[in-house]
């Protein structure tokens, strides 16, 4: 009897689990991608792991605690490491669980398995279930607001700063004009001015002094 | 009683610098490598060097002379040279107004990306997800994360001109930002100016100086450099080549804004600007070149980025569809695979063939951008691959920002100093006063490019702006000096100043080869607007995520006759108002 049955079995696994078939799952790993020279073979004891885990995603989930390992069946593994699998949902193997739950559990239990194996939602891939992608961490105020804030701070004291140095240099030169003025009319003090600009900027500001203009060692021709 | 003196230059190093930092600008980070690789590579370089020396160092000396000369802004400096010319010093404020109004908003741009850079991760590394977080938007899944923060999150455009939308309030909080900077450096004139000078004229070199070890030490970068450099010339037999030169030495110098005369009007009457003019030429011209070599290897890095993720996306589409072991497929043995794969699975590698792509190096390379496309989205793209991108990020933006800020002290100077040159504002108001008022009234103007479909206006302003009137401003302001002015009077002039005559060389650039190149390059781009016919533009498709083409509506077509208009027409308007006024004059004198 043990000799027929194994073979029933054998075809009852074929029947279920095969690609495109109803309620199964692809499932495709890069392992050497994620994990480099550390990369695992994938060989019967990792087959072995993955059935637990489906079978504890689907324990966790449904928490009829009535799947085992050997309901979860395996097949059409390839050398990119892909295979199908499908979870059934009795020990006789007949019929199959309804993808959505499956789904469900999968999604529910995504970081356990994905840990289990060292494997990312990227490089552990369930073809068909979309995976909950993590947003990106928002703070309360946006940080360029706060570059924003700074920065028009400073520039506003600056300008606050000169206007302020402005009037008050302003008012000392008005006060300082006055007194030239009334000195002026007193005839004591005569400024040279040539072409516009007092001659006494001429001389701070260490000019160039142009040989065309020079006339018998003077400087300046006198007003 | 004294007169008041001018306020100069507290040296001539400030004069140089602030030259410097006003001719070089954007334009010699963003346009001239775009040149260089459109017009035959390294042999762009041929009739680059020969419009520097036909027009660039003539026009620039020419201006600077008038400048030190006159003692005065422009408006007052052509009054001086002929009573008629007035309308020229005219045109080239309103000029100068139309440039500041839009040339800030790049600033805010600047300021825009500068404060975003200091997140981990950079904002247009990675696309936002949808509402229901199972994928990417999907505006950013057609186009890339970094065309979709420009266009997506900070332009936030409209899909057409026509469609205004409201303003984007972070935009105009990073103009008004803008503008206050700019007041701050230009408050006190040439005192506060000066100082300020320093930085934006030395800080960008240093940036480019990183970036230049930065960049040919990036993986892919000799690809770039040897692409764009090797000389393609053939090119030299296409005018379009030469006029390129033209009309980039032209423009990189910012000649006929005015903005040359106010600062050299600055100066001590006896300060050499026949040596400055061509200490800033050739500095100008070597920042161009030095700034090609950082964005080529820039771009070689991006291209071989990008060729490489695609070569990496047809393995893994290939692994995936055909179960392949991982690891069999490399990118060495990528052909011999794809043609076993034909061999031993025909039709499915046959459904396969259309999602294949063709990766090429090439066409990565050959994808030339200028414009603000290359600084915000070019570089961008190739910062956020880099390690450490924020540091990058913030040197960069920080550099664009620097000379943005340069060019725009330039600007308002050629606003402002005929302002406060002419005795009947000047007498009124104080010139913090007056800085101010230009600043709000172009701060409240520039609001425009905020909106939506502020882009496209600017667009708008940045192609029809200045480029005519300029031409016809500097033409005219040639013509003056040698012809009305007269080249002998000129020559005396600058012996006065300088010590010693113009030789030759200026003379003939002066007299014939400058005036003749302005005049063609003047026909040339008449004769390409007529023969174009409706203007056209790149409006951004948020559905497909990509560029596509559209007719400028009426009223714009209007905006951009006018600004072209509002400038040129003051040149004969103003030799008008003059001469209706000397007859009016006369007449009154002769019934009297």
């Amino acid at each position: 009897v043990l000799l027929l049955t194994l073979p029933v079995v054998a075809i009852a696994h074929a029947e279920l689990c095969k690609p495109d078939a109803q309620n199964a799952f692809k499932v495709r790993l890069s392992i050497k991608t994620a994990l480099g020279d550390n990369a695992y073979a994938w060989d019967a004891n990792e087959e072995y792991l993955f059935k637990a885990m489906v079978a504890f995603a689907m324990r966790r989930y449904s928490s009829k605690s009535t799947t085992q390992i050997s309901n979860v069946l395996l097949c059409n593994v390839t050398d990119r490491v892909s295979f199908w699998f499908v979870v059934t949902d009795s020990s006789e193997n007949v019929t199959t669980v309804p993808g959505t739950e499956v789904e469900a559990a999968i999604r529910m239990n995504r970081n356990r398995i994905n840990s289990a194996f060292l494997l990312s939602d990227k490089t552990l891939q369930f073809l068909k279930i979309t995976s909950t992608l993590s947003p990106p961490v928002e703070p309360s105020t946006p940080v360029w607001l706060i570059v924003f804030g700074v920065v028009l701070c400073l520039i506003v004291a600056g300008i606050i700063f000169l206007i302020v140095t402005g009037i008050q240099q302003h008012k000392k030169k008005n006060k300082e004009s006055t007194e030239r003025e009334k000195l002026e009319e007193k005839g004591e003090v005569t400024v040279t001015v040539e072409n516009g600009i007092p001659c006494e900027t001429l001389d701070l500001k260490a000019g160039h002094f142009n040989g065309v203009f020079a006339a018998d060692d003077e400087r300046f021709t006198s007003l | 009683a004294m007169e008041k003196s001018r306020p100069l230059w507290d040296n001539p190093v400030q004069f140089v610098f602030a030259c410097i930092s006003y001719a070089v600008g954007l334009g010699n980070v963003w346009r001239f490598p775009y040149l260089c690789q459109m017009y035959g590579g390294g042999g762009f370089l041929i009739p680059y060097f020969i419009m520097l020396i036909a027009e660039g160092m003539p026009l620039l000396y020419l201006e600077l002379a008038v400048g030190q000369r006159m003692r005065q802004g422009s408006i007052g400096a052509w009054k001086i040279i002929s009573p008629y010319l007035c309308g020229v010093g005219i045109a080239s404020v309103v000029v100068s107004f139309f440039l500041s109004m839009y040339y800030n908003v790049i600033n805010a741009w600047a300021f825009w990306y500068l404060f975003h850079s200091f997140q981990d991760p950079l904002p247009w590394a990675t696309c936002p997800l949808n509402s229901n977080h199972t994928g990417y938007e999907e505006e950013c899944e057609k186009t890339s994360s970094t065309q979709y923060f420009w266009y997506r999150q900070t332009l936030n455009i409209s899909p057409s001109l026509e469609a205004s939308g409201s303003m984007q309030w972070e935009q105009v909080l990073c103009l008004t930002l803008a503008w206050l900077v700019v007041y701050l450096c230009i408050l006190r004139g040439t005192e506060s100016t000066g100082k300020v000078v320093y930085v934006t004229a030395s800080l960008p070199y240093c940036v480019l100086i990183i970036y230049l070890i930065r960049g040919l030490t990036l993986h892919g970068a000799v690809n770039g450099l040897v692409y764009m450099f090797t000389p393609k010339l053939e090119q030299l037999s296409n005018p379009k080549t030469w006029i390129s030169a033209a009309t980039q030495i032209f423009f990189s110098l910012g000649l006929g804004f005015g903005s040359l005369i106010a600062f050299a009007s600055y100066n001590e009457p006896s300060n050499n600007c026949q040596r400055h003019a061509i200490i800033v030429s050739l500095i100008n011209s070597a920042t161009s070149i030095f700034a090609s070599v950082v964005t080529f290897s820039i771009y070689g890095f991006k291209a071989t980025f990008n060729y490489e993720s695609c070569v990496n996306n047809v393995i893994l589409l290939l692994m995936n569809t055909f179960d392949l072991e991982e690891g069999s497929l490399t990118a060495d043995n990528l052909n011999e695979m794809k043609d076993y794969l034909t061999a031993t699975h025909p039709q499915e590698y046959a459904q396969l063939v259309p999602q294949l792509k063709n990766c090429s190096l090439e066409a990565e390379l050959d994808t030339a951008v200028q414009g603000t496309g290359l600084a915000f989205i070019v570089y961008s793209e190739a910062i956020k691959n880099m390690e450490v991108p924020q540091l990058y990020s913030v040197l960069y933006f920080f550099m664009l920002l620097m000379l943005g800020i340069g060019s725009m002290l330039g600007n308002t100077a050629a606003i402002l100093t005929p302002l406060t040159d002419s005795r009947v504002i000047a007498a009124r108001f104080p010139k913090e006063v007056i800085s101010g008022v230009v600043c709000l009234i172009n701060c409240v103007i520039g609001l425009i490019f905020t909106m939506e479909a502020g882009n496209y206006w600017f667009d708008i302003f940045n192609d029809y702006a200045a480029t005519l009137s300029l031409l016809l401003i500097v033409l005219v302001e040639t013509i003056a000096v040698c012809y009305i002015y007269g080249l002998r009077r000129f020559e005396k002039d600058l012996h006065t100043m300088i010590g010693r005559k113009p030789n030759w060389y200026w003379k003939i650039m002066w007299a014939f080869v400058s005036p003749l190149l302005i005049v063609s390059l003047f026909i040339f781009y008449l004769t390409d607007y007529i023969l174009t016919g409706t203007l056209q533009y790149q409006a951004w498709d948020a559905t497909q995520g990509q560029l596509v083409t559209k007719d400028y509506p009426g009223y714009a077509l209007a905006v951009i006759g006018l600004l072209v208009a509002a400038s040129t027409m003051c040149i004969p308007l103003g030799a008008l108002v003059t001469f209706i006024r000397k007859r009016l004059k006369r007449e009154t004198v002769s019934t009297v």
